[in-house]
Parts: structure tokens; sequence; C-alpha cells
């Protein structure tokens, strides 16, 4: 009878138990492990890239897959944590509205047109997002695009009243807490339990978007006066970074990020700087342009009383030899005694930005724009005349270097790579000092550019529209780039704090989207 | 005797129960209830599906028998590597079965059957991890066969007919992993044909050397389901000519696979019946489930299968109680025709381990209740969806995987009528 009972009760459970249930469940938390670290309540600081920024645009699906959403996705899985909430603007337009009124363009979509396919705004839907329509916080995802450092701990940078003035961030606008309450202030309101800082990028990049026209404050100290296109000075960048560290580090655990070497996206990969593709008609036509030049510029010096070998080394920079196939672009530089021209032809490791004028260049921008008159002069020149000091202009003002603005010259390279490496350099002192994690995004990206990364599907590299990791900004990543970055990001926590968080699956994260509503 | 046959039954349930691919063994509640046996049973009409050879040996004029199971099967999937888990939210099915034979004369039964062997439905939470590969998916087929039972002596029989099927499929899922529209809903295609109507046919022979003992043999051919002009239904297409997507009709074929049966049945008093079948299942013609679309600018779809044949081995056993009721128990094994590499989650079946019980009671001479129950338990299968390349060079999808574990609770009721 006792055994009568015992099968009873099997045939109970065997029915009960009919739900099928996994030796290792991951339900039942018999998989992961939170270690030392508390994810119960995950705050995200940081600028586009911790937004989901993407496309050109803050839009819903972005922030769905930014890479905080994604690492609050994983951390969910570990322990029980609270809902992780983000800022969702109101459509996938990514364009704002203050006051009805447009103020940030619409995302970028690829569409195929006449030559194949290619980032356009998309124009499918007006956009619906309005800064002044406060949301109701706290939210977790603290991302604000645009911000620079400093930004963080600035007060009124959430002011709706300051967006209009350019003053404050629409972004934070949207969701701060109070007109004057600043990003950090409402992080950690929040008292995060973990957190994540990913900030500095755009106290270089905004320099290196707008083609280095900005300076590189080295002295200046009063983050104030800063216009947008300045890298910020290391020394303030330190202090500040500082500062946002030691707050988060004082009651939360967490990770910092390092800032990628800008100049490895592909906003300054894909124009090549030798993109002047010649006939070899058209290179002999340029060689003996720029012999004319070259050769005129001498007679000038000499002229003006220059000895004659100083003339000759000072015009031979000009006399530039030009082959059949790609040639490199010539650009602008500033009139100096060395280059009284004010051009010159661009080196090898020089960029050029990805809005630069396409058009322009395939009609003579970065090269010569041949005119009648240019040719009349070369013609004079070739007949053993002299030209007249007007024709002189006219030969010498057919050089069209390439504008500052669309170009990283040499200099300008040199002071993202010296900020870069001084940004980083403290990001990484902190983490040790704070005993945070350090995540090398740097190391990463420059790894997507040089080879790729791999996944179960295929691999991701930094190619634009096609390598599958940056958006068509050309700046920030697609869902797949952002999952690359949530996996870095768990790989650190997880040496870090002694976890396991699970990994994001990259292959299952979307790249650029398609749209023919385009204009 | 009886208590410890009611123990050795709740020791049976207390264990482990399903088919391998889309074969759904419930044709019959007698010969479910020991074990889906039955090939060398003489019970009831469910000889009609069994062995039709046997259904001139019963001993009534007229048998008739129905009945109905509710399938309740669950999946639950998990990847520790990315931290996922998914269960499935099934429909409850319910496959039947309807048998009628009459006695023209001593030597020939004729005989009708309608029933139910292949069918699936599994339905995941959409746009789930594997959703590349299913979102959901139903499957049925209704065979409807006429009979003929004919004695060729005393204790050899033979028998079989013509099978007519009417099947339907209703298949979804994503393009890829990845694919949608501007407002990031997911790029699907539904493929529904239905009224599909394909012809086979069954016979088996059953031979009794000594009274106590039957041998039967039965064969049921391959019927391949071919869809003609069926609807593909393409979702949140991204407004694109890179994705040409747009609903069109489509061509498939999708096999129901020959099955073989062999089994003895021995009677040892007039209690106890045991019994012993052995099927194979000949699921090798299940290479690969492609899809043809009629639009020629829609690439074609290929989900390789590369199923092999599969083999069940049944045991069941009766207990004979009283006039009034008879007790059934049964157990089989239940191999998966699915492969290492091609464990698809549309079919998540591996090898299970299944049993059985159930009871008849005779609630007039002419009429019997018969119930059965099915549990089938599947081992945890770490298992992956990654065709060989070199088998399956179309194929493009990513490779899938993770811990499965199903299992399935079939309980089963049934009305027996002999006069």
């Amino acid at each position: 009878m006792k055994n009568y009972f015992k099968y009873m009760a099997i045939l109970a459970l065997g029915i009960v138990s009919c739900e099928p249930e996994l030796e290792n469940s991951i339900e039942d938390g018999d998989v992961y492990t939170n270690g030392e670290a508390d994810f119960s309540n995950y705050v995200a600081l940081g600028n586009s890239l911790t937004a989901g920024y993407a496309d050109g645009g803050l839009y819903v699906t972005g922030q769905q897959n930014s890479f905080p959403n994604i690492l609050a996705e994983k951390f969910s899985m570990v322990q029980e944590t609270g809902e992780f909430l983000q800022p969702l603007v109101n459509d996938n337009t990514g364009g704002l509205l203050l006051g009805g009124n447009q103020i940030t363009q619409n995302r970028f979509v690829l569409a195929v047109g006449a030559n194949g396919p290619s980032p356009a705004r998309y124009t499918g839907a007006q956009p619906t997002t309005e800064v002044s329509n406060k949301l109701s916080g706290p939210f977790n995802n603290m991302g604000v695009p645009g911000a620079k450092s400093y930004h963080l701990g600035a007060p009124n940078y959430g002011s709706v009243a300051g967006v209009a003035a350019g003053t404050a961030n629409p972004y934070f606008a949207r969701f701060s807490s109070s007109e004057s309450a600043t990003v950090l202030q409402d992080a950690l309101a929040q008292d995060p339990t973990f957190f994540t800082l990913w900030i500095g990028n755009n106290d270089v990049l905004g320099y290196a978007t707008s083609g280095g026209v900005g300076e590189y404050q080295e002295t200046e100290t009063n983050p104030a006066l800063y216009a947008d296109g300045d890298i910020t000075n290391p020394v303030i960048f330190n202090a500040v970074y500082g500062q946002l560290a030691s707050s988060l580090a004082e009651t939360a655990d967490g990770v910092l990020i390092n800032i990628p070497d800008v100049t490895s996206v592909p906003f300054f990969t894909t124009v090549p700087n030798n993109a002047l593709a010649l006939d070899a008609a058209t290179a002999t036509q340029l060689t003996q342009y720029f012999q004319a030049v070259s050769g005129v510029l001498t007679q000038v010096l000499i002229g003006q009383g220059v000895p004659a070998p100083q003339a000759q080394a000072l015009a031979g920079q000009y006399a530039i030899t030009f082959n059949e196939g790609p040639n490199r672009f010539l650009i602008d530089t500033p009139v100096t005694q060395t280059n009284p021209l004010g051009f010159r032809q661009m080196t090898e490791e020089e960029l050029l930005v990805l809005t630069i004028d396409q058009g322009a260049l395939a009609s003579g921008y970065g090269s010569v724009q041949f005119t009648q008159a240019v040719g009349e002069v070369i013609a004079v020149l070739q007949a053993g005349g002299m030209p007249t000091e007007a024709q002189v202009n006219t030969l010498f003002g057919a050089v069209s270097g390439i504008d500052d603005k669309d170009v990283l010259d040499s200099e300008e390279l040199a002071n993202i790579k010296d900020a870069t490496t001084k940004f980083n350099n403290s990001i990484q002192t902190y983490a040790d000092q704070f005993g945070l994690g350090y995540v090398d995004a740097n190391a990463l990206l420059t790894q997507l550019d040089n080879g790729g990364i791999s996944f179960d599907g295929g691999s991701v590299n930094s190619n634009f529209v096609t390598g599958g990791a940056f958006s068509l900004d050309g700046v920030h990543l697609t869902p797949r780039g952002y999952a690359i970055i949530a996996n870095a990001i768990i790989d650190e926590i997880n040496a870090t704090y002694g976890s396991n968080v699970p990994k994001a699956n990259v292959g299952a994260y979307g790249t650029v989207t398609l749209s023919q509503d385009v204009q | 005797m009886k208590r410890l046959f009611l123990l050795s039954l709740f020791m049976l349930a207390a264990a482990t129960t399903y088919a391998g691919g889309y074969r759904v063994s419930l044709q019959g509640q007698r010969g479910l209830a020991m074990g889906h046996t039955g090939v060398a049973v003489v019970n009831n009409a469910e000889l009609a599906f069994f062995n039709p050879a046997g259904l001139v040996f019963l001993e009534n004029k007229i048998n008739a028998s129905v009945g109905v199971s509710a399938v309740f099967s669950d999946v639950v999937w998990q990847n520790d590597e990315f931290g996922q888990v998914e269960r499935t939210d099934s429909p409850v099915g319910t496959p039947f079965y309807a048998y009628f034979s009459y006695k023209l004369n001593d030597r020939l039964s004729l005989g009708l059957a309608a029933y139910t062997p292949y069918g699936s439905a599994v339905e995941w939470d959409k746009d789930w991890a594997g959703s590349h590969l299913v979102n959901d998916i139903e499957l049925a087929a209704i065979y409807v066969q006429a009979l003929a039972s004919f004695k060729i002596t005393d204790n050899l029989a033979v028998g079989g007919g013509p099978i007519y099927v009417s099947g339907s499929v209703n298949f979804n899922r994503n393009l890829d992993r990845t694919l949608s529209d501007f407002e990031g809903n997911r790029t699907n295609v539904t493929i529904d044909a239905s009224n599909v109507s394909a012809f086979g046919w069954s016979a088996g022979a059953m031979w009794s050397p000594v009274d106590s003992l039957r041998i039967g043999v039965n064969y049921r051919s391959e019927i391949l389901v071919e869809a003609e002009d069926g609807d593909a239904d393409f979702e949140n297409v991204p407004n694109s000519p890179l994705t040409p997507f747009s609903d069109t009709q489509f061509d498939a074929t999708l096999p129901l696979p020959a099955e073989l049966s062999i089994g003895v049945s021995y009677q040892l008093n007039e209690q106890w019946l045991f019994a012993f079948d052995y099927n194979r299942t000949f699921w090798d013609v299940y290479n690969s489930l492609d899809v043809d679309f009629a639009n020629p600018n829609i690439p074609d779809s290929f989900n390789p299968r590369a199923y092999e044949d599969s083999n069940n081995y049944r045991f069941g056993v009766q207990y004979t109680a009283n006039e009034t009721f008879t007790l059934r128990a049964g157990y089989y094994f239940d191999g998966s025709p699915v492969q290492d590499g091609y464990f698809a989650p549309e079919t998540p079946r591996n090898d299970s381990n299944n049993f059985t019980g159930g009871l008849s009671i005779n609630v007039t001479d002419n009429v019997a209740i018969d119930a059965a129950f099915l549990y089938s338990r599947f081992k945890e299968i770490d298992a992956t969806y990654s065709p060989d390349p070199s088998e399956f060079p179309d194929y493009e999808g990513a490779p899938f995987g993770g811990t499965y574990k199903s299992s399935a609770f079939v309980p089963g009721l049934g009305v027996t009528i002999k006069i």
C-alpha cells in the first residue's frame, strides 16, 4: 500500500510536470550569475552613441537597439532588474520639432536611385517629436545626442527655452527633470546600481566632422567659450571626466568606454583622397598647366626681386605631376611665405569628409577649373609670350583646392590624435582609480576598419553602407554595430565583476533601413 | 493480480510520451493505450488503420470505431550563449479517426476509414530568435480509405485499399533574421495551401499459425502532397527595389512518407494479451521543403530537412478484468528522423520515450467507450539547424541552435460499436 501511494505521487507529478523543464534553466536562475555587480538599476550616460542615434537622427527603432537597451535585456536574464526606460521619440523619421518647426533633419534611409543604392533623407512622413512635450522620467538611458563631456554637468542644458537660444540641447530638453537639471543630477537621482559612461566623442568629433575648421583648445579653460567645432582642452576634459566618474562610482559599479579614433569611421574613410581619376590627355594637360603655373610664378617672384634660385625652389612645389589613373586632390591652405599660392596636393594620410560635394569633385573641385581664358593664357605661354598681370591672376585663379571644411589635413589629424590619446589616458586612469571596467572602443572600431569582426552569419566592417557596422551618417553605428559594442562591454563586465552575462547575437541585429520614401 | 496491474499501469504513466517528424500516432484509442500497437491485434475496427487484413477476423457483422485525441504539446528552447528562452504556445491538436467495416460473408469484409496520421501545429512567439526558420506552422492531412479484407485460409487474410488524402499547410516565417520595414516590423511570408488532393494505398496481411498467436504486416504507401498555386503572402516588406517581395503563388511538395509495420500478438489466456510492433517510417523522402514562387523576382525558398528513415518499437499489454472493464498499457520508443545539424524548431523532435495507458468500458454488449492517454517525454537535447553547405548549396539561412526539450500529453476518447 505504501508503494501504491508512492506511485500515485509519481503519476501526479508526471501530469503536473507536463510543461517541459530544462535541467539548467535560465528562467530558474541556474545559468547566470551577476557576480559582484548589481544590475538591478542600470543607468547609461553618454551622447548619441548611448542614445541609439543612427542614420543622422534619433528614431524609435534605433533607440530600441541602443547598446544600453541591449545590455539591459541581457542583464534581465541574469537577475531581477527594473524596467529599462528610454526617452523614446515619437516616430521613426528622426526629426525633431520645436514649437511645431522642424529643428533637426530627418534620418537617412538607403534608397535606390539612378546610380544605385545611396543614402537619402527620409521624406515619407513629417516628424512628430515635439521637444517642448516634456516626458516624465526618470529614464535609465540618459544618452544625449550632441553632448560633450562638460555638458553632462552643465545646468540648463535641458532647458526647452534654451534650445531656441542655442544654449541647450533639444534631446535632453525633452526629458530633463527640470529646466536647470543636469544630466548627471538626473542620473544620480535614480540611485543607479550600475552605470555605463561613454562620453568625450563629441569633444573631438565636432572638430573632425567640420574639417578641423575649429580650434584645438590647448590653453582656454572655460568650456563656455568653446565653439561646437573645437576640441576640448584635455586638461579640462580630465577634470570634468574625473568628476563624472567619481560621482557615479561613489555608489554604483560600472564601465567606462573610451573614445574611438574618429578618423577610422566611414565619414572620413569613404571618399578617397585620390579619387581624381584622369585619362592620359587630361593628366598631361594638368601637368602642363602646373608647369606653367610654376614657371610664371618663378618669373613673378624674380620680378619682385627674389633671387632666381630661391624663386625656382619656391615655385617648384607647384610643378605637380599628374598621371593617368587615380591622383590625389589639391587642397587650399593658408597663404604663407613658403606657400605663396595657398594650395598643395593632399598627402597620403589626409582625409576627405563624407559630406563633400562629390558632384563638384567630378567637375574640377580639388583640381583645376579650366576655362577658355585659362587656355588662352597657356597658349600665350607656350608661344613664348609674357602674360599680363590679369592673365597671371587668371592662371593662378583656376586652381580649385578643396576647402578646409571638407578635409582633415595632417596638422588637424595630429590634433585629433593628440586629444584622443589624452582623453583615453584620462578615462583609463579613472577606470583604474575607481575600480571600474574599461572598454577599449577605440581598439574595437580600429578592428572594424582593419578586416572587420565576424559573427555566425558573416562579418561586419567599417565600409560605408555595405559594411554593416556603421549607419548611413557614417559616424553612428547600426543596431549590429551597437550589438558589437554591447558584447565588448559584456566581456569587460564579466571580466571585472566575475559575472557571466550572456552576449547579444550580433547576426540578429539589423543594419541599414531600406526605403524609397525620399525626394 | 488486478492491483498488480494497476501498479504497473501507474508506473508506466509516471515514466514518460509522441512520433517523429510530423507523424502523429493516434489512430485508435485501443491501439494507443497499448503503445500504439495493433498490426497483429484483432480487437475492433481500428484494424482498418493498423492492418485491414484483420477486419475479416472480427466476429461481428458490423464494426465501427470513432475517436478523437487532444494533443497538448509544448517545447521549450533555450540558448545559453545569448540568454534566450522561448516556449511554444501551440494550439491543441485534435487528430481523429472513424472506421467502419461490414462483413459481407465469412471470407470478405468491406470497410471505410478516415484518419489523420500526419499533422503538426507548432506556434512560437512571433519574431522570436528562430523566426527566420518558423513563426508558426500547421500541417494537416486527412486520409479517407476504402477497404477490403479477404480471408485466404482460416488463419491467413489479406486486406487493403486505395487512400484519398486531403492535405493543407499553413507556414509562416520571417524572411531572415533582421529584414524589417521602415517602422521596424519584421518582413515575413505565409504560405498557405488547403484542399490539396493526393492518392495512395495500404495493404496488409495477417496470419495466425496457432490460435493464440497472430503475426501481421502492413504497408502504407508514400503520398506526395503537391501544392500548386498556393498563396504566398509577404508582409512588412520594405519599400525598396532591393526587396522585390510581393504576394504571389507557390508550388511545393510535402511528402507523407510510407510506413511499414510488422508485429506479433500473443493471447496468454483469457485475461492477458501482449503485442509488439515494429514500424519503419520512410522519412528519407523528406530531403528539403522547396517552395517555388511564381513571381520570378522572388528567390525560391529552400528549407533543407535531410530526414532519414526512422524506427519505432512498440509494446502493449491488455488485461481483460471482467465483462465490463478492459485495461491497457504500453510503451514505445519513437526514433526521430531528424539528423544532427538539421534540428529545426518547426518540428523539434528528437527520440522520445512514450508511455501509454487506457481502458475500455463495455456499456452494453454492442457499445464500448475507449479511453487512452499518451505521455511523451523527450530527452533534453543540444541541437542546431545548420545545413551542410556541400549538400544544400542553395540554403542561405543563418545557423540556429540551443537546448530543446519537448513534451506531449495526449488524452483521447473513442467509441467502439459492434453489431
